[in-house]
């Protein structure tokens, strides 16, 4: 579980803020969608349809680059925040994170 | 002497000690299997009990999946050893891959909890072996998060198999085709309450056997599934384990 580290040692670290989105795959059945478009007449509104709920994570990752803190969390989103049988899910970088990492300088 | 059956406990674990009393019941000694230990104390079978493992934070399951247990849990599984999800602990073993598909919230949207009725689709796995006959079990559901789901190709290689394990019908044992029948307390697809792995050592059901398991709950017919468990672990601590190939025999 743990060979595959953040961060390198000896790496000039960064922080990273990434964001993971998760949602139901198509097909599959999304009652929480589906509640959430029928309560829309009930607000007066109308034409809209196909809801879906899903779900997003918010993480801040020390990594020696945007990749390595991308492949971190795309082995977290496989095996943990999205379950692939029914959830889709995709990493979006929200920003890097200064001076996140205790000990890391920055570069000059 | 009696065989040792453990029972895990999770952080919000609930059906713990009510599984206990049912195994206590069909002649097994409980053995408490902590969350954080590794050690499966040498039991014969081990039972996840209902409840809100970790909270059940993130989805059903998906915490608990990783806990030191569960390792040693599917390690036990991948060596044959008889395992019973009940409930939350249906949703863990699904979340752990070790049984098919998932659980995924209730069409109503509505923690449901009620008395339903289950058939058994195959009488010859560990988990049914003490019954006699194919008839409705009465016994309560309660859970958020029950609708079983699975792609279809999924679910026509359960059906050939034998891994639908428990399905939902109808009191009279009719079946309940229609996901919107009242007999199907959640929407699950094909009616599936309960479902086995391919080797068929591993189930897991929605319903709770163990609440269902004296005249003075209203129901004992969850006894059928905990003494066949029960049986089953005997037989193989006694190294004659009734063969669990699936496909073999399945009624449906």
């Amino acid at each position: 579980m743990s060979d595959q580290s953040p961060t390198e040692p000896g790496a000039v670290a960064g922080a990273y803020r990434l964001a993971v989105h998760v949602m139901p795959k198509g097909g599959i059945l999304d009652p929480q969608g589906r509640a959430v478009e029928q309560s829309l007449p009930h607000l007066g509104v109308a034409g809209i349809r196909d809801v879906r709920v899903g779900r997003r994570v918010e993480l801040t990752v020390d990594a020696a680059s945007e990749a390595a803190a991308r492949a971190v969390v795309e082995r977290l989103a496989n095996e943990l925040l999205a379950n692939p049988l029914i959830e889709a899910y995709r990493i979006e970088l929200v920003g890097a994170v200064a001076g996140a990492v205790a000990g890391a300088g920055e570069p000059a | 002497m009696s065989v040792r059956v453990g029972v895990v406990v999770f952080p919000g674990s609930n059906c713990d000690t009510d599984a206990e009393h049912g195994l206590r019941l069909a002649g097994a000694e409980p053995v408490e299997l902590w969350h954080e230990s590794a050690d499966l104390a040498g039991v014969a079978a081990v039972v996840l009990p209902g409840g809100f493992a970790y909270g059940d934070y993130l989805r059903a399951g998906a915490l608990a999946r990783f806990s030191p247990v569960m390792r040693a849990v599917a390690g036990f599984a991948a060596d044959g050893g008889l395992v019973l999800g009940i409930c939350n602990g249906f949703q863990v073993l699904a979340e752990a891959g070790l049984v098919p598909g998932t659980l995924i919230r209730n069409r109503s949207l509505r923690f449901v909890c009620r008395d339903v009725s289950i058939a058994p689709g195959r009488l010859d796995s560990p988990f049914t072996a003490a019954m006699t006959a194919v008839r409705p079990l009465r016994m309560p559901v309660a859970h958020g998060e029950g609708c079983y789901v699975a792609d279809d190709a999924t679910l026509d290689a359960m059906e050939q198999d034998g891994r639908v394990l428990f399905r939902y019908v109808r009191a009279d044992g009719s079946p309940a085709v229609d996901p919107a029948d009242r007999a199907n307390p959640n929407g699950s697809l094909r009616a599936i309450a309960g479902v086995c792995n391919a080797a068929g050592n591993v189930a897991g059901l929605m319903p709770h056997p163990e609440r269902a398991a004296e005249a003075i709950l209203g129901s004992d017919d969850g006894m059928a599934i905990l003494d066949s468990l029960v049986r089953s672990a005997a037989a193989r601590a006694a190294g004659r384990g009734p063969a669990v190939v699936a496909g073999a025999g399945a009624a449906r």
